[in-house]
């Protein structure tokens, strides 16, 4: 079978295309061919021998859905691709939308709609937790500069900073606020985030949904080295019930179809957890998973094939993982082709 | 007379490296502090652990008990061990 995975980024903020492939070339999948789709012709993934079996260029999907539709078609032309996995927040909506059309030229993929995919946003999350009981931090959404100046009296300095899909700060003050939402705002748009900055220590989930409200598996991990961009570049698996207890509530909640990544906090003053983020996509350390003994990447392609597949009741704890900077040597000639030719 | 529990969740290695397995710190002790957390893990009760000591350290009850209580304070606060 042929899967196109995106996301092959695999630089200090990682994409999860490359593990996402790792997961599924051990899933056992029957005669299993890659195609790797890039937006960038630098793209790490392209230069991994042995990773993806071929590699195309598609248009951004800020180029607007039809240039990215007619891309994929063409590539189905040749390819036969029989599914497709988009690991990229900024192209889920593009993804999903395209979803129906994708199918009706044989292409499967295993996403949530854009109802799920909204009501998880970074905008929604505050009134989604609050209405299942789940600990969440307080926020603002900010539209203007106007809106910092609530920081002062709704929330407290240090105050978190965030775009709609990617980056976050801490801001200590205001001028740092509205430094940081200018930023931001000049990158990903509006609204900004502005939220509760919670003391103490993270702790991620990957996690993934069968679309029915089951949780097919999840896998809990604490950052054990988190760069200055906030990745984390080493962890560890952790037995946590309380973690996967939200994570299905969610899950279960929304009725999530594929894979997601849950971002916690837990309070250094009351030790409870406070769910921070819900990315709507494997993370880039789902590779870990498959280490502690859930191919959830795999189960997920078994899913959207019509497989039954049993829930995962386990995994090792103390798995770890340790990202490491590679130098992959490749021939200018390999730039040359993806660059020009938009496939290698 | 005391008691101390190991967690369930701590394990320790033979080179006295701990992982907590429900929140992923590690921790290291040095000889000592692993054949005291060997003999917490064993329940063996406070006032043996002191004699234990005395013995294979050839030092003076007050200072064992002074230290061992220090030491015991320490686990307690990283949640390495419980009183029961």
């Amino acid at each position: 079978m042929k899967i196109a995975v995106t996301g092959l980024n695999a630089t200090d903020n990682p994409g999860p295309g490359v593990p996402v492939i790792r997961s599924l070339k051990e899933g056992g999948l029957p005669e299993l061919q890659i195609i790797g789709l890039v937006y960038d012709s630098l793209e790490p993934g392209i230069y991994m021998d042995g990773l993806a079996d071929k590699h195309y260029l598609i248009p951004y999907p800020s180029a607007g859905l039809e240039p990215l539709m007619e891309w994929l078609g063409y590539i189905n032309s040749i390819e036969k691709i029989d599914m497709i996995i988009p690991t990229l927040d900024s192209e889920l909506y593009a993804f999903v939308k395209l979803a129906p059309k994708l199918k009706a030229l044989g292409i499967k993929t295993f996403l949530p709609s854009a109802d799920q995919l909204n009501i998880r946003g970074k905008d929604k999350l505050f009134n989604f937790c609050k209405a299942e009981g789940i600990n969440v931090p307080k926020n603002i959404l900010a539209a203007t500069l106007q809106d910092i100046y609530r920081v002062t009296s709704e929330l407290s300095l240090p105050a978190v900073v965030k775009g709609i899909f990617y980056e976050a700060y801490i801001a200590n003050n205001l001028e740092e606020t509205s430094s940081y939402f200018r930023k931001i705002a000049n990158k990903w748009g509006y609204p900004i985030i502005i939220q509760e900055y919670i003391r103490g220590t993270e702790y991620n989930v990957v996690a993934l949904g069968d679309g029915n409200g089951g949780m097919t598996g999840a896998v809990p991990m604490k950052k054990l080295y988190i760069t200055d961009k906030g990745k984390g570049w080493a962890g560890v698996s952790i037995q946590e019930p309380a973690l996967l207890r939200i994570s299905e509530k969610v899950i279960s909640s929304i009725k999530w179809k594929g894979g997601m990544e849950l971002e916690f906090m837990r309070s250094e003053t009351t030790g409870e957890f406070y769910l921070l983020e819900i990315n709507p996509r494997f993370p880039a350390w789902v590779y870990l998973a498959v280490g502690a003994g859930q191919n959830l990447p795999s189960a997920m392609v078994r899913m959207a094939l019509g497989e039954e597949v049993q829930p995962f009741r386990d995994y090792k704890v103390g798995k770890m993982f340790v990202r490491c900077s590679w130098d992959i040597l490749a021939d200018i000639t390999k730039l040359e082709q993806i660059s020009t030719l938009g496939v290698i | 007379m005391k008691i101390f529990e190991v967690p369930g969740y701590a394990a320790i290695s033979e080179t006295g490296f701990i992982f907590l397995g429900n929140t992923g710190e590690t921790f290291n002790l040095n000889e000592i502090g692993k054949e005291i957390y060997e003999l917490i893990k064993k329940k063996k009760p406070y006032d043996e652990i002191v004699s234990e000591i005395m013995n294979n350290y050839d030092s003076d009850q007050l200072t064992v008990e002074r230290d061992l209580d220090d030491f015991i304070n320490q686990l307690k606060s990283f949640g390495l061990v419980t009183e029961k």
